[in-house]
């Protein structure tokens, strides 16, 4: 599915990610771990094609993606949630499950059904995006990504500032997702919440890959975490 | 004539101005609400739309009419042509970068007017209006048995000046009609709050870029067909619009297409007043007060928008 080999990335002179690769398999959920400026979010969006990658290569299912302009990516099904939300504040919610469905040239019945993983956003179709709770506009958010129908769903930091039950429906989505076949990367700074749905865990540390394990490892040897994210 | 009657017909020529200059400054505050651009050439898209419909109308001579509804499509298509190749050509390549549209602006500013003067010549070029009968307007005055009209000599407005105050409202409501129920227009509002997050959802925002200058530059050109049958054309006269519609912008609120409308009819309105009882100077002096006022009182103009 994804193939992310040896890539270089910088903001103007500052080097951040430094020949990292990873990989993500259809129906796997991969959790990126690292501390603060370790280059997750970095590397989403050069996935995202929204920062430019100076060496090495992107691949998804074989097709190279690399130096592809940004707005060609959604199109290959690569759904996006970034840090923050970032929804379109001042449209609707439903302007912005539109503009999911466009960037996936989706239908009323994408639409429908993923509306019903979220019927509270149905009840809120006229209200401005910027006017939600925290948790509506999370729910907004995976929407919109969803909307546009991906193989493929980026994550980053998607619980931050949520109550419990929202946490538990954003999980809930995620698992739900691997069933259908999607691969889903998520940044997570929670190791709790990483350990229940992931099926692999990486470790960033400064722009590199410092491990790939699976989560079971992480159970047993507690130390691993100490190591690499400092808890 | 009576101040009553006098007042009236200053009106008049502010509706007009405001008609001309909502237009104008429409299309600056759409390129810098969608862009972040700070286009100083905007007043030579004006003023190449005023040159272009004179050149499309002596092509075509015959009909006035005709010729101006030719010049009347014709111009704005050609300037924002003109226009989303300059962005192709020179803003993209300087990455949009605020500072650095200023300048290239500038030598946009300069290119435009020293090619217009090599080819249209110095000179001020008449176009002839599609339509111009003087229609006399009643005034009113109390009398004995009450509210009684009567026709004051010199009150008057032609059948051309109604048509370009009536202009401008059609023109608004197009675009508002665009803007919040087209796909079109969801594109260029998701572009203008979020640029890097609207790619990150397919939308092509160098296109949609180009395709703003484009309607910007077009817009300008739309108000310069329409005040040119008034006024002439001349290669030299994109400085008033530009310096109007800067102040419109600013009063208005950087990037509030509300608040640009609402400033256009209260700067034009007091420009043609003040023109008319005093002289056009005194009307620039007044508006330039007037921004100075506004920037102490509300820096972020009076429909500032917050930007999230």
């Amino acid at each position: 599915m994804l193939k992310v080999e040896a890539i270089d990335a910088a903001y103007g002179r500052v080097q951040v990610l430094r020949g990292l690769s990873i990989t993500a398999r259809a129906g796997e959920i991969l959790c990126l771990l690292g501390r603060n400026g370790a280059g997750k979010t970095t590397l989403l969006k050069a996935i995202m094609g929204l920062v430019p990658v100076t060496g090495g290569g992107i691949t998804l299912d074989g097709t190279e993606i690399t130096a592809l302009p940004a707005h060609r990516i959604p199109r290959l099904g690569i759904g996006y949630i970034p840090q923050g939300r970032r929804l379109f504040g001042e449209l609707t919610v439903a302007e912005n499950i539109e503009i999911g469905l466009m960037a996936g040239r989706q239908d009323r019945e994408t639409r429908a059904r993923v509306l019903a993983l979220f019927p509270r956003l149905g009840e809120r179709l006229g209200q401005r995006a910027d006017t939600l709770s925290g948790g509506e506009q999370q729910m907004l958010a995976t929407a919109r990504a969803l909307c546009l129908g991906p193989k493929l769903l980026l994550l980053d930091e998607p619980t931050e500032g949520l109550q419990p039950s929202m946490i538990a429906l954003i999980r809930e989505v995620v698992r739900e997702m691997r069933a259908r076949g999607v691969a889903v990367v998520l940044v997570e700074q929670r190791v709790d919440a990483v350990l229940e749905v992931a099926d692999r865990v990486v470790f960033i540390e400064n722009g590199r890959t410092a491990l790939d394990t699976a989560p079971e490892e992480l159970r047993t040897n507690p130390a691993l975490l100490h190591r690499h994210v400092g808890v | 004539m009576e101040f009553g009657p006098h007042l009236m017909l200053a009106v008049l020529e502010g509706l007009v101005q405001a008609s001309v200059l909502t237009l104008t400054a429409l299309g600056l505050s759409l390129v810098f609400g969608v862009m972040r651009v700070v286009n100083v050439a905007h007043g030579e898209f004006f003023m190449l739309g005023a040159v272009l419909a004179w050149w499309i109308t002596s092509l075509l001579g015959g009909g006035a009419g005709l010729a101006f509804a030719a010049a009347l499509v014709g111009a704005p298509l050609m300037v924002g042509a003109i226009a989303a190749l300059a962005d192709w050509l020179v803003l993209r390549r300087v990455a949009y970068d605020p500072e650095r549209t200023i300048v290239a602006t500038i030598g946009l500013l300069y290119i435009f007017q020293q090619i217009t003067l090599m080819t249209f010549g110095p000179d001020a070029r008449p176009v002839p209006p599609p339509f111009n009968t003087r229609l006399a307007l009643p005034w009113f005055e109390w009398g004995e048995g009450g509210i009684a009209l009567y026709w004051p000599w010199g009150l008057s407005i032609t059948s051309y000046k109604l048509f370009v105050i009536a202009a401008a409202p059609v023109v608004l409501v197009a675009l508002w009609l665009v803007m919040t129920r087209t796909r079109l227009g969801l594109v260029l509002r998701a572009t203008r709050i979020d640029s890097e997050t609207a790619r990150a959802f397919a939308i092509p925002v160098e296109q949609v870029y180009a395709l703003v200058f484009g309607i910007g530059a077009a817009l300008a050109a739309l108000g310069a067909v329409l005040v040119v049958p008034i006024r002439q054309a001349h290669y030299l006269m994109g400085a008033d619009p530009l310096l109007l519609s800067f102040i419109v912008v600013i009063i208005g609120g950087l990037g509030s297409l509300r608040g640009t409308v609402l400033a256009a009819v209260l700067i034009g309105m007091s420009d043609g007043i003040i023109s008319v009882f005093f002289t056009p100077t005194l009307a620039k002096i007044f508006a330039t007060l007037v921004v100075a006022m506004v920037l102490v009182a509300r820096p972020g103009g009076l429909f500032g928008e917050r930007r999230t």
